[in-house]
């Protein structure tokens, strides 16, 4: 089977290392951007399978760079789900509202994500 | 001087005011026709033939008595504003355009009362008239051929030529228009201009003969004191004479209000109430202008010419006896303009008087309901233009007859007497509500017969019967009725005499028969409307009590009658909508009754018109106790409708500010979610990387040094919690009270000092310098851990944002007179102009609520202002420097 791609976008590096770790142990090949115009440009390269997005960062926040995802020809197949501390019904709502894939929330269990993003990729 | 030279001029000065009168008929609006200033000088009508010539005569004779008629006016003045305000308000809301319709309208629009205030005036006024033509005619004969000009019959007397031509400009420009309460700007004009060349002339003849034919006040005083009999004429002469001064002060001021010219003037031609205000104090200087030389030109005239002559023409004849032909002719003029003035008005306002009170309701209301609009128009006025030339002809005729008899003087305070009988029912009526027309009549008729008996039989008798004894001895031998000295009372003159008798009976019945009688209730209805103005005023139509049946057909036929279709039409549309009222309502209300009697008053009269009316209406009569009801009720609508207007504006306001509040609170909820969303962020964020990293550790196959590094993050994590929740506490107590705070004197500079060392450690690792340049001792009263904590807080920013190694932070203290300022700049990024107005709002991160700030809880400039701000201070960024950042706070040296 061959290796699954995951970029991992978040401005908080703790938070990131700790999901570096877990999805590497699962044989994920993982990338990591710290804001969205990284994530854009780290997507066009790599071609992820899945985006895991915050929505709260610097310079370009989670829905635009989920907007620019889905707006690109190559990459609007990606699988893109949020993962936010933005945790009100109505932040879910509008996240798969504009096109997100699954939407999880902070704090999070690392297992439990690893385990919905296993299902979302099949 | 030649009869023809003299008669030229007057025809020149007749045509200049008939020009003048043309010209402000038709700029009606213009400034120069509107103003207190015309207003005041039209009041000076009061001035007559009488002031002009009779004081110097009275003067001469009878010394400084004369100025008792001016003192009046004068005396009374506080309490005119006051009655004349009521009165003009009064006038204008029902129409009124004569003394004669006030009154009558007072009692019930009484038609017996208009015709018998009318006779009233007109016997006082005829006479008056005819003393003015007297003075025109013998200062004409003066002046034009030396005293030499006898009448031998009225077709060769010039004075009836005269007579004729102002008859002709009053009947033209006084019939303009069919309403009488209209102003006519024309004649007001004329009248204040002739206010104006009278006193010109009078003061330049009294210079003239005060300063040219003597040498000042004191030469005459000199001379004149060597006269016999001047102690008399400077003395008040005792008691007696104090109670002529007394009656004579009381007559004028009836006669300002009452004489119909002042009425007319006051009231009628009134645009404008505020201009009471500036007559108040301008016509009492006028009168006054109008007698500083009075006694001069008198003393001059006792010592210059023989006895013999007239002493009321000395200023025309002293400047003849100079052979000074100009400024007698000057002289001339400006007598014949006082005396124009005066029969201008007198005629105009007792012609509408005659028409209104008289002719209209005794004998031509038939006639006028029968007619069309253009005839009734037509008719209207003829009956007023030949009412004021049938009035300056029987002036005339009484001229002729009379005139021998009389001085200018006698027939004035005769005049004056005779209008006082009015004085009862005027004043009364406006005060007290129970005044009735019955006891109205009654004592206007006592008062008349009184005058009649007192004061003109003796006069009559003396032409007509001089062989009738009982003016010496009394009616039928009774010392007792002797006419001049009624009731035994012998030190009073004939006039002092007829005032105060016919004035205590005519008061005693007027107050008498209204106690006696209760009145109809109309009578009642205008009586609470004039006595009661105030209140009645704002009620406008309403005010009026009338129950019965009318159809709008009817009285609007009635109105085109006298106002045209298109007059009528318009007036009944503005009714209409300021009432509310449908286009197609058919019955008549008491308003539309109202206000279609006062639309035809103007016209025609307040007795007429209510004649009219009641013709095409069928009048329920009303119980006293119902009008007073109705009134009370009406004036009840009237106070709580304005009531509840007061209580829904200030609803209304309340609504706005409750409204404003909510709006408030619902910002400050907003805030406060806010607030307490970006707390819930700000502490999920070190929540999130603590759990993640503990469940990561679970992962027992993991590099040690890797497994360092995560304690480390949960470490650095719990201390970001640690510190966002103590800032968060430390918000939340500095919004509390200033108790908190421990404040003693400090030295400001020990402070910063302090402050520095504490951030020394970390400008040392990124090799930023920071420079204070200490100032000795800078006391203020501040908690020092407070302002250490703000201090501390700045530099932190400065370093945090400034790049390591050439990094520059500057603290400047400054002592100031009230305050101590410290400002710390450093060469850093700064702080984005966009952001600067918000970074001392909590949480403030940037436009964009996604975005993040870089590092920090983003509470420390909230903390930062709460404290400079709970010591008093305050706390800014310069937001024009933009080479770095540019913080300061400033701490009141007194707390």
């Amino acid at each position: 089977m061959k290796q699954k791609k995951i970029l991992i976008v978040d401005d908080e590096p703790n938070i990131v290392m700790s999901l570096e770790y877990a999805f590497k142990k699962k044989d994920f090949e993982v990338f990591i951007a710290r804001d969205g115009t990284e994530a854009l440009e780290i997507s066009d390269r790599e071609k992820p399978d899945l985006i895991l997005l915050d929505i709260m960062m610097p310079e370009m926040d989670g829905y635009e760079t989920l907007k620019r995802v889905k707006d690109n020809e190559d990459l609007k197949h990606t699988k893109v789900v949020f993962l936010s501390a933005k945790s009100k019904e109505k932040d879910v709502e509008k996240g798969l509202k504009m096109g997100a894939d699954s939407y999880m929330t902070k704090p999070f269990s690392v297992k439990k994500v690893i385990s919905d993003i296993e299902d979302l990729l099949g | 001087m030649s009869n023809y030279v003299v008669g030229l001029v007057i025809i020149f000065y007749l045509a200049m005011l008939f020009v003048l009168a043309y010209f402000a008929e038709k700029n009606q609006k213009s400034k120069w026709t509107n103003n207190p200033y015309v207003y005041t000088l039209s009041l000076a009508v009061y001035c007559t033939a009488w002031t002009y010539y009779g004081s110097v005569g009275i003067a001469s004779s009878s010394g400084i008595s004369f100025l008792a008629i001016y003192l009046g006016p004068v005396i009374a003045l506080p309490l005119w504003i006051l009655v004349m305000r009521k009165v003009i308000r009064i006038s204008k809301q029902h129409k009124i355009s004569s003394i004669a319709d006030f009154i009558s309208m007072r009692y019930g629009n009484n038609r017996q009362l208009g015709a018998l205030v009318t006779l009233t005036c007109l016997f006082a006024i005829i006479p008056y008239i005819s003393l003015q033509l007297k003075a025109v005619s013998e200062t004409f004969s003066l002046i034009s051929a030396k005293g030499s000009y006898e009448s031998t019959g009225f077709f060769d007397d010039s004075t009836f030529y005269i007579a004729l031509l102002i008859a002709v400009f009053v009947a033209f420009y006084g019939t303009l228009s069919t309403d009488t309460s209209e102003h006519r700007k024309g004649i007001v004009a004329t009248v204040a201009l002739e206010s104006i060349l009278k006193l010109g002339f009078f003061l330049a003849i009294g210079i003239y003969i005060t300063f040219y034919l003597f040498d000042g006040t004191s030469d005459l005083y000199s001379q004149a004191s060597l006269q016999e009999n001047f102690e008399q004429l400077t003395t008040f002469g005792g008691l007696e004479n104090g109670f002529n001064w007394l009656f004579t002060i009381c007559l004028s001021i009836f006669a300002i209000f009452l004489l119909p010219r002042q009425f007319h003037v006051a009231v009628v031609e009134n645009d404008n109430e505020s201009y009471l205000r500036k007559a108040i104090w301008l016509f009492p200087l006028y009168l006054l202008l109008f007698n500083v030389f009075v006694i001069f030109i008198a003393w001059a005239g006792n010592i210059s010419l023989p006895n013999t002559v007239n002493h009321d023409y000395y200023s025309l004849l002293l400047p003849l006896q100079e052979n000074n032909y100009g400024l007698a002719l000057l002289v001339f003029i400006g007598g014949f303009t006082t005396v124009i003035s005066m029969i201008v008005v007198s005629t105009l306002a007792l012609s509408t008087m005659v028409s209104n009170n008289i002719v209209i309701p005794y004998g031509f209301i038939k006639t006028l309901v029968e007619g069309n609009p253009e005839e009734n128009t037509k008719r209207i006025k003829n009956i007023r233009r030949v009412a004021i030339f049938l009035l300056i002809i029987i002036a005339y005729f009484f001229y002729i007859r009379f005139s021998a008899q009389l001085s200018l003087y006698s027939i004035g305070l005769i005049s004056f007497v005779i209008i006082s009988q009015l004085a009862p029912s005027f004043f009364l009526g406006l005060t007290w509500r129970r005044g009735t027309a019955k006891g109205a009549q009654i004592g206007i008729s006592i008062g008349l017969a009184i005058v009649f008996y007192t004061l003109l039989l003796p006069i009559v008798s003396q032409v007509a019967m001089p062989n009738v004894r009982f003016v010496e001895e009394g009616l039928f031998g009774y010392a007792w009725l002797q006419p001049a000295h009624l009731f035994g009372l012998d030190y009073l003159t004939p006039e002092s005499n007829a005032f105060l008798w016919s004035m205590s009976f005519n008061t005693l019945t007027f107050v008498g028969f209204s106690l006696r009688t209760k009145g109809n209730y109309r009578e009642r209805n205008y009586a609470e409307m004039f006595v009661n103005h105030e209140n009645y005023g704002n009620l406008q139509e309403g005010g009026f009590i009338w129950k019965g049946e009318a159809y709008v057909a009817d009285i609007k036929r009635l109105l085109s009658r006298f106002l045209g279709e298109e007059r009528t039409n318009r007036a009944l549309r503005i009714f209409n909508r300021k009432y509310n009222i449908s286009e197609t309502e058919e019955r008549a209300d008491a308003r539309l009754i109202n206000f279609s009697e006062k639309l035809l008053t103007g016209s025609i009269g307040s007795a007429s018109a209510k004649i009219l009316l009641a013709s095409v209406s069928k009048e329920t009569p009303i119980s006293l106790v119902e009008v007073l009801n109705i009134l009370e009720e009406s004036k009840e609508t009237k106070t709580s409708n304005k009531l509840l207007r007061e209580k829904s504006e200030e609803l209304a306001a309340m609504a706005q500010q409750l409204k404003a509040a909510n709006e408030e609170l619902r910002i400050q909820d907003k805030l406060k979610d806010e607030f307490l969303d970006t707390v819930a962020h700000e502490l999920k964020t070190p929540i999130t990387s603590i759990k993640a990293a503990s469940e990561v550790l679970e992962d027992e196959g993991m590099p040690p040094e890797l497994r360092n590094r995560f304690l480390e993050n949960i470490n650095r994590d719990s201390d970001r919690l640690d510190t966002l929740i103590h800032n968060i506490l430390d918000l939340e107590k500095l919004s509390g009270n200033r108790s908190e705070l421990d404040i003693g004197e400090h030295n400001m500079s020990n402070t910063i000092h302090k402050a520095i060392k504490g951030v020394e450690q970390i400008a040392s690792k990124k090799d930023i310098k920071i420079e204070f340049l200490k100032k000795e001792k800078v006391f203020a009263p501040y908690d020092e851990d407070r302002i250490l904590q703000v201090l501390t807080n700045l530099l932190s920013n400065s370093l945090k944002f400034t790049e390591p190694h050439n990094g520059r932070i500057k603290i400047l203290l400054e002592d100031l007179d009230e305050e101590v300022l410290v400002t710390i700049k450093d060469n850093g990024r700064g702080v984005p102009d966009e952001d600067k107005d918000y970074i001392f709002d909590k949480f403030y991160q940037s436009k964009n609520q996604n975005v993040k700030k870089p590092q920090g809880s983003g509470l420390g400039l909230a903390i930062c202002k709460k404290i400079v701000e709970s010591h008093k201070g305050s706390i800014a960024v310069d937001k024009k420097f933009n080479k770095g950042t540019r913080m300061m706070f400033s701490i009141p040296k007194q707390q």
